[in-house]
């Protein structure tokens, strides 16, 4: 018998320190960036590589850039002219023509949007109830806010513009898609052929065609389609197609959903006496939502990044008011800084976004699948 | 009449409201109905609406003259053609890209998702940094973004030579034509032949292996050395039967050559960036879903790590990849409409745009265009599904 079991009762030996050569910053460098020979000379090119170009873009960017400005003229600086953001700042966000004196009217809407999706993304312990009644009405409100009438100066849509623009494209598409995507989803379930039928044709129609041929539509067709004297003003003819473009994608999610409930549970809803609808409501949805929701997450961040292409039928989003800015005389030049800028705004929202699904895929995996 | 017969019928109305058969009739053809109306409604509108703009439906403009130029065509095309000409050649502008745009992807992505996967921290954490970056960028953002940085190139008089064959200008990138002469059939022929003495050596080769358990010693090397060596020797034999035609500079222009122009390649490097993201974690997460005991497996029986991955992990993970990559090469053609931004004359951008404008056939031409990605979308689904039941038949799903 060796000391150490003599000691101790068996098992319950401390665990002793590890190996040095196991252990501690040297451990780590050796099996992370130097393995090997090969490793290590991919480690010091991709490094010397990286350290080159980051310190370049620090130079660049902040050490000897010109941060203020009225046109690329006025920056005398060697490195990146930030003038084209700072001085037209509030542009970015609200586009060229909404009026300056009413900007806290989306600044407040973009903000009541934090209570409004609050009860929907996050599990809170209070105020869950009075909050999701609070986003029911949420839409009504920041239109209100966003629009104006009744106590508020109009201000149509027209002069909507910037970041704001691209935030309510998506909010609403947002927003509009999901119910409309699951309505789709449960059509192409359906035992009903007919209602299967159109809504298959629908969803592998919407997901054959690129969304630009859609706006296209939204933007030469509709009018010729409308009888004359109802014409919808172009925003609404575009969110329209973003939206149903959107809703069929999200029907693709919501179906996968669907068919991962077992049927078992349709079945037992139909012994109990529950209806289609009651049964779809009350148990399979609320169970298939909650599989798919990072892959609604997912087509969210799709959409976020498609509102981009408002900009090819001349609405004044965040990109196009960029590339709008870019043309006027006092910036041309400036490209490369606005587009960093611009670049970055979306990449914010869009990583945010994946982020938030990337940490519920993790909350929700309750370890019910078997391989992963 | 006694009162229980009045009941009986007020019964059976009931039922008949609530039998869940006649529910679904109802809907369905309420469905129709509703749908057939809005049909109507839409078409008498635009009937209306045309009658008044003076506008007659059909495909006769097709026949007409398109009158206009296109920068870059992959076949004849001039002024005097017509607009069923354009659409040909805006559709093979669109399928060029998309072509180029999936190959280099694949190979970018592939690439991207095995970094991912590396033990070398750097390259891990910099392959996710890559896919974190311009999977969440707008793609029309990033096409202005390169579109603009390409325009930043030097002017023609001053482009970058590499060589005296490779000229990179603000205009485009301009690359020697490869010019065949009288004997490159033969060459051709040559190649074909290499390959299928190849094929036909490699199969042999398995064969004994599978029956004698004998090994040829160098396959590989000996399946390049024939597919390669034999045409290289009838080559050799004609002196070379072919030359280049390189791009010379005349005035403002190169004469000459293959001319890619920038909007070519600042689309072609965009869509490849942007899909290349996707396809890096497509491919990373097919390998990570084979459980880890295949290898662990595969390498107890003694296969070496280049065969475990080849004949083990691969096949697994490939069933898990190719749908979501297909997928994704067909996002990629669709995205490559986003060609109209910078002018490159896709389909969208000659058709949709020029086409329309001209004869403002709008109902026509906008059918036309998505007529053709649907058709793309509907083949490459087709496909798909065959390429699923073979390989759910040679084993079953991996889940």
């Amino acid at each position: 018998m060796s000391p150490s079991e003599s000691v101790y009762p068996r098992g319950e030996h401390p665990d002793l320190a590890p190996p040095i050569r196991e252990a501690g910053a040297a451990h780590w460098l050796r099996k992370n960036l130097f393995s090997s020979v090969g490793n290590g000379v991919i480690t010091v090119l991709l490094g010397a590589v990286l350290v080159w170009s980051l310190s370049k873009l620090l130079v660049w960017a902040l050490l000897t850039a010109d941060f203020t400005g009225d046109s690329l003229k006025a920056c005398t600086s060697a490195g990146a002219c930030w003038a084209v953001v700072t001085d037209r700042f509030a542009q970015y966000w609200f586009g060229f023509f909404y009026p300056s004196e009413a900007y806290w009217r989306p600044l407040l809407a973009f903000a009541l949007l934090g209570p409004a999706l609050a009860p929907w993304l996050f599990e809170l312990k209070r105020f869950s109830g009075p909050l999701k009644v609070f986003s029911l009405a949420y839409p009504l409100l920041a239109y209100w806010l966003m629009h104006g009438g009744v106590g508020l100066a109009v201000i149509t849509t027209d002069l909507w513009g910037g970041f704001a623009l691209t935030v309510v494209i998506g909010v609403t598409g947002i927003v509009v898609s999901l119910p409309i995507g699951i309505l789709l989803a449960l059509a192409r379930q359906s035992e009903l052929p007919v209602i299967r039928l159109c809504s298959v044709i629908f969803i592998e129609f919407i997901r054959g065609v690129p969304l630009i041929t859609l706006l296209f539509v939204a933007s030469f067709l509709l009018p010729l389609f409308l009888p004359e004297g109802m014409n919808f003003d172009k925003l609404v003819r575009v969110l329209i197609m973003v939206t149903l473009f959107s809703a069929a994608y999200m029907a693709e999610v919501v179906r996968g959903g669907l068919q991962a409930i077992p049927k078992g549970q349709i079945e037992a809803a139909r012994a109990l006496g529950l209806g289609y609808w009651q049964t779809m409501l009350q148990i399979v949805l609320p169970q298939a939502l909650k599989i798919v929701i990072p892959g609604i997450v997912n087509t969210f961040i799709g959409l976020f990044k498609d509102t981009s292409l408002v900009a090819i039928v001349g609405l004044f989003d965040l990109l196009g008011l960029t590339q709008t800015i870019l043309k006027d005389v006092a910036w041309i030049g400036s490209f490369v800084e606005a587009f960093l800028f611009i670049g970055l705004v979306y990449w914010v929202c869009c990583f945010a976004m994946s982020r938030y699904s990337q940490t519920l895929e993790r909350r929700l995996d309750t370890g019910h699948r078997s391989n992963d | 009449m006694p009162p229980q017969t009045s009941f009986q019928t007020k019964r059976s109305w009931r039922d008949l409201l609530f039998d869940a058969r006649v529910r679904g009739w109802a809907a369905q053809v309420l469905t129709l109905a509703v749908l057939a109306y809005v049909v109507f409604f839409l078409a008498s509108n635009a009937a209306t609406n045309m009658r008044a703009l003076g506008i007659s439906s059909g495909f006769g403009f097709l026949g007409q003259e398109a009158s206009f130029d296109i920068s870059m065509t992959l076949v004849d095309y001039d002024l005097t053609d017509t607009h069923a000409k354009v659409f040909l050649v805006g559709a093979l502008n669109t399928l060029l890209v998309s072509v180029l745009g999936i190959l280099a992807a694949t190979a970018l992505g592939i690439l991207i998702g095995i970094g991912r996967l590396s033990d070398n921290w750097l390259v891990a954490k910099l392959s996710l940094a890559y896919v974190e970056v311009f999977r969440n960028l707008p793609l029309l953002f990033q096409i202005l973004f390169w579109y603009g940085l390409v325009l930043l190139w030097p002017k023609v008089r001053d482009s970058i030579a590499i060589g005296n064959s490779v000229f990179i200008n603000n205009r485009g990138i301009e690359i020697p034509r490869l010019v065949f002469e009288e004997g490159s059939g033969l060459v051709g022929g040559a190649l074909l032949i290499g390959l299928i003495v190849a094929y036909g050596v490699r199969r042999w080769a398995h064969r004994l292996h599978d029956q004698e358990g004998k090994t040829v010693p160098g396959l590989p090397l000996v399946m390049i050395a024939i597919a390669v060596g034999l045409p290289l020797l009838v080559a050799l034999v004609l002196q070379f039967p072919w030359s280049y035609d390189l791009p010379v500079r005349k005035g403002f222009n190169y004469k000459g050559g293959i001319s890619i122009p920038t909007s070519l390649v600042a689309l072609w490097f965009s869509l490849t960036v942007y899909t290349g993201a996707f396809i890096a974690e497509i491919v990373r997460s097919g390998i990570a879903a084979v459980a880890p005991g295949q290898s662990e497996a595969a390498a107890s029986l003694g296969l070496r790590s280049g065969m475990t991955m080849r004949l083990v992990v691969l096949p697994q993970a490939l069933r898990v990849i190719v749908p979501p990559l297909i997928s994704q090469y067909l996002n990629l053609t669709k995205n490559s409409s986003l060609a109209v931004a910078i002018g490159y004359p896709d389909l969208v951008n000659v058709f949709s745009g020029t086409s329309l404008n001209q004869t403002g056939q709008a109902i026509e031409v906008i059918l036309m265009t998505m007529a053709f990605y649907l058709a793309i979308s509907l083949t490459i689904s087709l496909g798909m599904n065959i390429y699923n039941t073979r390989v759910a038949m040679k084993g079953g799903a991996p889940r």
